[in-house]
């Protein structure tokens, strides 16, 4: 067995378990914590595919920033109570929940078997990205060449999603004060 | 073993007990330096100079009761301290303490990671660290420590952007975000002034970058002007106020070595990292002549020296600025974040790029 498919087995594993901790877990803050551990597990296995700029960057986007404020707002809040039973939820509710669990494993199995098909195409295979120098500068330059118009489209998508929440919050803060 | 295996296991039993090697040190400069910029003795008792005080602090952490209060969360309350230091080591992974050398076919790279990435490496561990923390002040279970880790949190998230953003400049520049590139473009020559010649360092093609990045690198580490998570006036000891002993004593070793890393960090982007301090390149000639070892060598070994001298300077700027300015309140902290470092970061970015398109950088 080969370094990477120990590494690989590792961080699955981790991933999966923690998952489920995710969960199981009935105090927010540490199902929180073990979703850190999948996020990780994650950033994990893109490193173990040669994919390096996308393990940091789900390091630090979403292990080191969004989860950050996940945990702050879940601290801030005590959110102590769950919110979903399902031991206490209607049959129908049951049902659904089951189906779609089904369903969803059912694309999954799909997927994975279709793994073998999928191949990278044009400059996206390893010798090709390391031919033109590196995961990071073939992503970047893709990123302000071929993709710039969505690139912006998002950024724009979140600008919207800024100000929207500054809005809310203001408007709140306008009717309770003189602020 | 092969060649390549052994050089490795080597870099890194280097890097290790360096970074092992900081705390005790550091231990007696934080206690002697402060006492200096205050005006007092401090510890001077145990060996010359005191000296010996850190080995008696350190026998002390080891020989107290490693206690564990009753009222918290023990799975997380025993490996937040680990959270913390174990990133702290990881972080060095990717700086370059020498440059790199060519010898008999072997070409040997003085790092211990050469990642695609390079320095987001770096970012992305070091964003690792404030878990420690935050677990460390939930699990504690005590007010005080919880809102030391919700300061943190806010802190870490507020200056992480600043951090990022101060050194892309950097990256344009250079066009690379190898730390190694980065150190040997920077031994190039910038200008000459009156025969003598300025290198390309950071600090002087980004001044304000460089400004950008000391700043929001103190938060990050938590020194003074920025611990407020530990804010022990306030919180009394913030995050780690339930903590005794050895695990005490593992937050402690993290702040420092994430002072070490900090300072790393700050000598490889803006100072040159492991270019020869100038005056160097003569010593090197000189002892070249006089033992007669083949000058490739002796130059490496002074690179590693002008590193260390270099990271040696910036650990004594840590504690020279946490002994002479005041705290921050929190509000100030994020003022400045926000409305004062965020802005000037996004202003030098946009004059680095025109600097660049007009052809000046």
């Amino acid at each position: 067995m080969s370094w990477s498919m120990v590494a690989f087995s590792a961080f699955s594993t981790i991933a999966i378990i923690s998952s489920i901790f995710v969960i199981l877990k009935k105090n927010p803050v540490s199902s929180a914590f073990s979703l850190i551990l999948v996020f990780f597990s994650f950033a994990g296995l893109y490193a173990v595919m040669g994919a390096h700029l996308v393990a940091a960057l789900q390091i630090m986007v979403y292990t080191g920033a969004i989860m950050v404020l996940f945990v702050f707002v879940i601290m801030l809040l005590n959110a102590d109570t769950p919110v979903l039973d399902l031991k206490e939820s209607g049959g129908l509710f049951k049902a659904i929940t089951t189906f779609g669990v089904i369903g969803l494993l059912g694309i999954l199995l799909k997927t994975v078997l279709r793994a073998k098909e999928i191949q990278a195409t044009g400059n996206l295979t390893e010798d090709k990205i390391n031919e033109l120098g590196g995961n990071f500068k073939v992503i970047s330059e893709a990123l302000f060449t071929d993709y710039s118009f969505h690139f912006e489209l998002a950024s724009f998508l979140l600008l919207g999603a800024i100000v929207a929440t500054v809005a809310l919050a203001k408007r709140k803060s306008l009717k309770g004060s003189s602020v | 073993m092969t060649p390549e295996i052994s050089f490795m296991l080597i870099k890194v039993a280097i890097v290790l007990t360096g970074l092992l090697a900081v705390v005790p040190i550091m231990l007696f400069v934080e206690r002697r330096g402060s006492a200096l910029i205050q005006n007092r003795l401090g510890p001077n008792r145990m060996g010359p100079f005191g000296m010996f005080q850190a080995a008696c602090d350190v026998l002390k952490f080891i020989f107290k009761e490693d206690s564990t209060p009753t009222h918290v969360n023990k799975f997380y309350y025993t490996i937040a301290p680990w959270l913390v230091v174990i990133p702290a080591f990881m972080t060095f992974a990717v700086i370059p303490f020498a440059g790199s050398l060519s010898m008999d076919g072997n070409h040997f790279n003085f790092q211990v990671a050469n990642l695609d990435v390079g320095v987001l490496y770096c970012f992305a561990i070091a964003s690792l660290g404030v878990y420690g923390i935050i677990m460390a002040g939930w699990a504690s279970n005590n007010k005080y420590s919880l809102l030391g880790s919700l300061r943190s949190s806010a802190q870490m998230i507020s200056y992480e952007l600043t951090l990022g953003l101060s050194i892309v400049g950097l990256m344009m520049i250079f066009q690379s975000v190898r730390l190694g590139d980065i150190a040997a473009a920077q031994g190039e020559t910038l200008f000459t002034v009156a025969g003598l010649n300025v290198p390309k360092w950071g600090i002087f093609i980004q001044p304000v970058g460089f400004l950008l990045f000391l700043i929001s690198v103190f938060a990050e580490t938590n020194r003074l002007p920025f611990d407020l998570p530990e804010g022990e006036s306030e919180l009394i000891a913030g995050y780690h106020l339930e903590y005794g002993s050895m695990k005490f004593a593992l937050f402690m070793m993290g702040e420092f070595i994430n002072m070490s890393v900090a300072s790393a960090l700050i000598a490889t982007l803006f100072f040159g990292g492991w270019q020869l301090l100038p005056g160097l390149a003569w010593v090197v000639q000189q002892v070249a002549n006089i033992t007669q070892v083949d000058v490739l060598l002796v130059t490496v070994l002074f690179q590693g020296v002008s590193f260390v001298i270099k990271v040696a300077f910036f650990m004594w700027f840590f504690v020279w600025v946490r002994w002479t300015l005041p705290r921050f309140r929190f509000d100030q902290l994020m003022n400045l974040g926000w409305k004062v470092l965020f802005p000037l970061g996004l202003v030098n970015l946009f004059v680095t790029g025109i600097l660049i398109y007009k052809g000046v950088l």
